[in-house]
């Protein structure tokens, strides 16, 4: 295909040119140097040509533009780079809507990022009516700001504070909450009638002005010092923060934007715009999540650690062993993907309760509109509760997600084999017991794999697959295609002692039970948890865990460890928990009583830790906190990595983010390394050692990278 | 070095700083020129002798803003050699005004200066100008802003005052208010607005309630627990990493009041004093200001405090009264706790719960009342202290001659 295909032109007897973009080779039209070009070229044609009345935009695929081409973008050095690419496509922007013709953006499905800001920059806007389109400036999530106008059109088309939240949030809308908000001007049922009154409006319209260039033009609830603006102004940052805890500069940038662009007039509003966009490039944050969330998990999905010389492969029917918490979440994303599901327990009672999870899920998507009642029962037709093995005949794949004990487990195995294909795949949900060790009850152990779910199974994105010693490429590369076919991302590890996730995740949450013992205050430590970026503070995600489950498993380490004839080194950690829950009944969230007190919805830390434990004087700052909680998990990481348990930078990284919610603006465990570099993190895991004990010492890989200058990275 | 001598002090009455309150309808320039042309009268001042008119305004927008110090020199018809400059210092403007002045006097630079402040909050609300610390996200994150109100939460709860002492302390706050209205205490400062016709529009602090007690305030709700919720509290939690949440205690009534008013002080030299014939009333002995940690933001005065006794080689007994301003009930009761200072001798006279805080004036106010109270009572040193926003703390020691 030539380069003239990412974009046709055609224009219509009423003199209105039809642009399509159409992008070869990708599933998604982005705004790269070559489709600005082109569109530069006919917009050029518009301004000369007399004839040409207006344009309207819109895209032959199934979406409009997705946004900005992150290649370009990623490729950024230097903050004049950044500042000049922002400038140069706003200008195009600029020159396109002060051109005095009509240019409408007819928005055929979802918009993103920079494909919402050329439309933000067209005289109208028009879109199909699809509940799955989305429309939105997602920007934020890769530590970015809408550089193309966006932070400063949204807010003169829909008013300061309502772009607040879908700016700084990255909130994607429905076509009809669009319009809702005054984002797109009316909705279309059809491509026909999208194309037919995008052209309608070129024609009623033929001498268009941007309300923002238009005299006396006042933005809509007023600019950054009305009152109520002002109001929202001083709060916004502390609502942020609640959240962000000041770890991610595009927000703050993003307020930025909105505020001191909303005093000025549109030119330099965009101006400043640039300059915050130029900041955010360069920053360390969007880096790091870019070359995680980007491109190091787009290299996951497009099947880096699968076997690539096995066939692709569909599970037609799963049968699911076990009707719990994770037996029904697998059940539901199962059925939800369009897989057959047998879901067996004991008894029938159980096994009916694992269905009507789903069906509970489907209600609540079905009260909010998220789902159809067809699409609910057809969901719900897919799955099969059961007691009787005999169900799981033509499974192509069982997952068993039983109690973790060895015997009831291989009783499981034995019982499946027996019915289903003899080609088929059996997977372990196990978090803790080696894989390899469970396919010895297997007749087919190269058949069998672990698939680590991570509860609530339908939020959590991460499958964390696991290969034991005979665990075949065929089977891992099926196992692989599941995951896909689920819509989850899948990690590939090694067969060891807690995998990579459980084992590198103990490592926060027991640091965090260390600091309590040296008497650092209760509340200090779980602040630095939530300052360092992880999602729960370390002594309330021991809470969730159980007290008694992570005794249970140090006990069997230890017991594990003994009879190989090996020394168990005793965690500091562990003094508090035999204190909380051997001697003081503190089990944890279940029972109402762990680290904090539980009462309803509420909870606070439990008022004696503070006398078992008493904090010393001078307690340590935030830093230093902060610091130990997060060089104890990169270092774990890298010893994982040092081992060969994970496979890979990008398994290990986005593991580390969607596994355990590993700080996302570091870019994942080893990023976290790579940013500060190699022989920083050396030198001050050396520290930490010294001050702290030898658990922070450094992976002996590191210290090997850190003399050859080298950092984490993927083939 | 030239000593700066204080010789008088005049104050408006403070209104109510809503519709209904009577000062409402009186412009803030106005209430200085009524002080402005008091002054003059009682003390057949030739106000050709004075240099500068320094004025704390915290909200200098609309028709309080432009330099309301300068305007009102000219309305009030005095010499047009007096000029006349405007500041903020927000909350402590009215003593930064003497601050300013006593340097300028001490310095040998200027021999004679009026200070002082005006504010109407009845016209112009808080934060009516604005400002980068409090709207723009950048300054606003940079330095973890939260209203005062959750700031006197803050410190309420780290030193553990309970709703009950807060309202004690403000009850006691206008019973003592009550007392020195009742007992004509304040009539040495008060001059009464009246309007252009002479007619009466206020002559006492509007806003005493003799009957306050604890009961009656327990009526009242939190003020800053909602906006605390919607985020403020993360923030100062953040920072405040020993307490988990923050108990909100503070409300209207025992908070300070919102009201109108102004206060001007004249201060010279020896020798200028001489030469219009004044009598001192005191000296200035040390004054200070300092920075503090912005997010707690209430806590400047004991370290101001701390330097200003430190420069004069004084101690925190050798004060005999004590003015802390009642931004918030928590702050005189922290600051006092803090340098072991018994009530008994802070705000003898109630303070800004029971009468209010006209911002920009409220600094020259407390002077003003502590040196009135030295007088009553024969004692002899005194000291004004007030929180100021964005953490700072500013403090003035007076002696009496």
């Amino acid at each position: 295909m030539t380069q003239q295909d990412s974009v046709t032109f055609e224009v219509d007897a009423s003199g209105v040119g039809l642009v399509t973009f159409d992008q070869p080779g990708r599933a998604m039209n982005v705004l790269t140097p070559e489709l600005l070009g082109l569109f530069a070229t006919l917009l050029e044609r518009l301004e000369k040509e007399e004839g040409l009345k207006g344009l309207v935009l819109t895209s032959g695929k199934s979406s409009f533009i997705a946004g900005a081409d992150i290649d370009q973008l990623s490729q950024i050095t230097t903050v004049e780079q950044a500042f000049q690419l922002g400038e140069e496509l706003k200008a195009l922007l600029r020159r396109m809507e002060k051109c005095g013709k009509p240019v409408v953006a007819a928005l055929n499905g979802t918009t993103l990022g920079g494909g919402l800001e050329l439309a933000l920059a067209c005289h109208a806007r028009f879109a199909i009516d699809d509940p799955e389109a989305k429309i939105g400036l997602p920007e934020v999530k890769l530590g970015l700001l809408p550089g193309a106008g966006g932070t400063q059109r949204l807010p003169r088309l829909i008013g300061i504070q309502k772009s607040f939240e879908l700016i700084t949030q990255g909130t994607e809308l429905s076509p009809a909450k669009a319009k809702g908000l005054g984002i797109v001007n009316d909705l279309a049922a059809s491509r026909e009638e999208l194309l037919q009154k995008a052209r309608d409006w070129c024609l009623a319209n033929p001498k268009p002005v941007q309300p923002w260039d238009a005299k006396g033009f006042r933005i809509p609830g007023g600019d950054s010092k009305s009152p109520s603006v002002v109001q929202m102004l001083a709060i916004a940052p502390s609502m942020a923060n609640a959240k962000a805890h000041g770890n991610y500069p595009a927000i703050t940038h993003i307020m930025s934007c909105l505020f001191e662009g909303c005093l000025l007039d549109i030119d330099n509003a965009l101006q400043v715009e640039s300059r915050y966009f130029a900041a955010c490039i360069v920053s360390q944050v969007s880096k790091n999540m870019i070359g995680t969330l980007w491109y190091q998990l787009n290299a996951i999905k497009k099947g880096q650690s699968r076997p690539a010389n096995q066939p692709q492969g569909k599970v037609k029917k799963v049968g699911i062993l076990g009707a719990g918490m994770m037996g029904a979440g697998i059940a539901y994303v199962s059925a939800k993907a369009g897989i057959d599901v047998v879901l067996l327990d004991t008894t029938q009672e159980n096994a009916d309760k694992g269905k009507a999870y789903s069906q509970g899920l489907l209600d609540k998507a079905l009260s909010r509109g998220r789902t159809t009642p067809d699409k609910r029962n057809a969901l719900l037709a897919r799955i099969l509760p059961t007691t009787r093995y005999e169900d799981l005949q033509g499974c192509d794949l069982v997952i068993e997600a039983v109690f973790e004990d060895r015997a009831i487990k291989a009783e499981c195995t034995r019982k499946a084999e027996a019915v289903i294909l003899p080609d088929a795949v059996y997977a372990s949900n196990t978090s803790t017991l080696p894989i390899t060790g469970l396919a010895q009850a297997s007749s087919r152990p190269e058949n069998f794999i672990g698939l680590h779910f991570f509860s609530p199974v339908d939020k959590m994105p991460l499958v964390e697959i696991i290969v034991g010693e005979k665990t075949s490429d065929a089977t891992l590369a099926r196992g692989f295609d599941y995951v896909l076919q689920i819509g989850k991302t899948p990690i590939v590890v090694n067969d060891s002692r807690g995998f990579y996730t459980s084992r590198v995740f103990a490592t926060y949450v027991m640091e965090g039970l260390a600091m309590l013992a040296e008497g650092v205050h209760p509340r200090s430590i779980e602040v630095a948890g939530v300052k360092a970026g992880m999602p729960m503070p370390p002594l309330a995600l021991q809470d969730e865990v159980s007290l008694s489950l992570s005794l249970h498993i140090s006990d069997q380490t230890r017991r594990d460890l003994e009879a190989e004839g090996k020394s168990y080194p005793e965690h500091p950690g562990e003094a508090v928990l035999r204190t909380l829950c051997a001697d003081k009944g503190r089990v944890g969230k279940k029972a109402g009583k762990g680290f904090y007190d539980y009462n309803g919805k509420e909870k606070s830390l439990w008022p004696e830790l503070t006398t078992l434990f008493p904090s010393r004087a001078d307690q340590p700052t935030q830093q230093e906190l902060v610091d130990r909680l997060m060089f104890i998990q990169a270092n774990e990481a890298a010893r994982c990595f040092e081992e060969k348990v994970v496979r890979s930078v990008a398994d290990t990284n986005i593991g580390s983010i969607f596994g355990w919610g590993f700080a996302p603006h570091q870019g994942g465990a080893l990023q976290f390394i790579n940013a500060m570099g190699v022989q920083r993190f050396v030198a001050r895991s050396r520290e930490l050692a010294q001050q702290h004990g030898a658990r922070f010492a450094p992976a002996a890989i590191l210290v090997t990278m850190a003399q050859e200058n080298r950092r984490f990275e993927d083939a | 070095m030239t000593e700066a001598y204080i010789y008088d002090a005049v104050r408006t009455p403070r209104g109510k700083g809503k519709k209904d309150g009577s000062l409402h309808q009186a412009t803030p320039v106005w209430l200085l020129r009524t002080l402005l042309q008091a002054l003059q009268a009682r003390n057949r001042l030739d106000t050709a002798l004075v240099d500068d008119l320094v004025l704390g305004c915290v909200t200098p927008v609309g028709e309080q803003g432009a330099d309301i110090a300068r305007t009102a020199v000219l309305d009030a018809g005095w010499a047009q050699t007096v000029a006349g400059v405007t500041q903020s210092r927000f909350c402590a403007s009215g003593l930064e005004s003497v601050n300013l002045a006593t340097a300028k006097i001490m310095s040998g630079m200027e021999d004679m200066v009026v200070a002082g402040g005006v504010e109407s909050m009845s016209r112009w609300a808080m934060g009516s100008d604005g400002g980068a610390w409090v709207m723009d996200p950048r300054v606003n994150s940079g330095t973890a802003f939260i209203p005062q109100g959750i700031s006197a939460d803050l410190i309420a709860t780290l030193e553990g005052f309970g709703r009950a002492d807060l309202d004690g302390f403000a009850a006691e706050s206008h019973r003592r208010a009550a007392q020195a209205q009742a007992e004509g205490r304040f009539a040495r400062s008060i001059v009464p607005v009246k309007d252009i016709n002479g007619m009466v529009m206020l002559d006492r602090d509007e806003t005493v309630r003799p009957g306050t007690s604890v009961e009656s305030l327990a009526k009242l709700n939190p003020s800053f627990e909602m906006m605390g919720s919607m985020g403020f509290d993360s923030t100062a939690l953040d920072k405040y990493t020993t307490i988990e949440k923050i108990h909100h205690h503070h409300h209207a009534g025992n908070s300070s009041g919102i009201v109108d008013g102004a206060a001007l002080m004249l201060l010279g030299s020896k020798a200028a004093g001489d030469k219009a014939g004044l009598k001192p009333r005191a000296k200035v002995r040390m004054c200070s200001v300092i920075g503090s940690e912005p997010t707690i933001m209430l806590t400047g005065p004991t370290p101001a405090v701390r330097k200003a006794l430190a420069k004069a080689g004084m101690a925190v007994s050798d004060i005999d009264l004590w003015e802390v301003n009642e931004a918030f009930a928590t702050v005189p009761m922290k600051t006092a706790r803090d340098l072991g200072v018994s009530l008994d001798r802070v705000n003898v006279n109630g303070g800004a719960i029971a009468m209010g805080h006209p911002l920009g004036a409220t600094g020259a106010i407390i002077l003003g009342t502590a040196l009135d109270e030295l007088e009553r009572t024969g004692k002899s040193t005194a000291l004004a202290t007030l929180c100021v926003g964005a953490g700072m703390g500013i403090a003035t020691i007076i002696e009496r001659v």
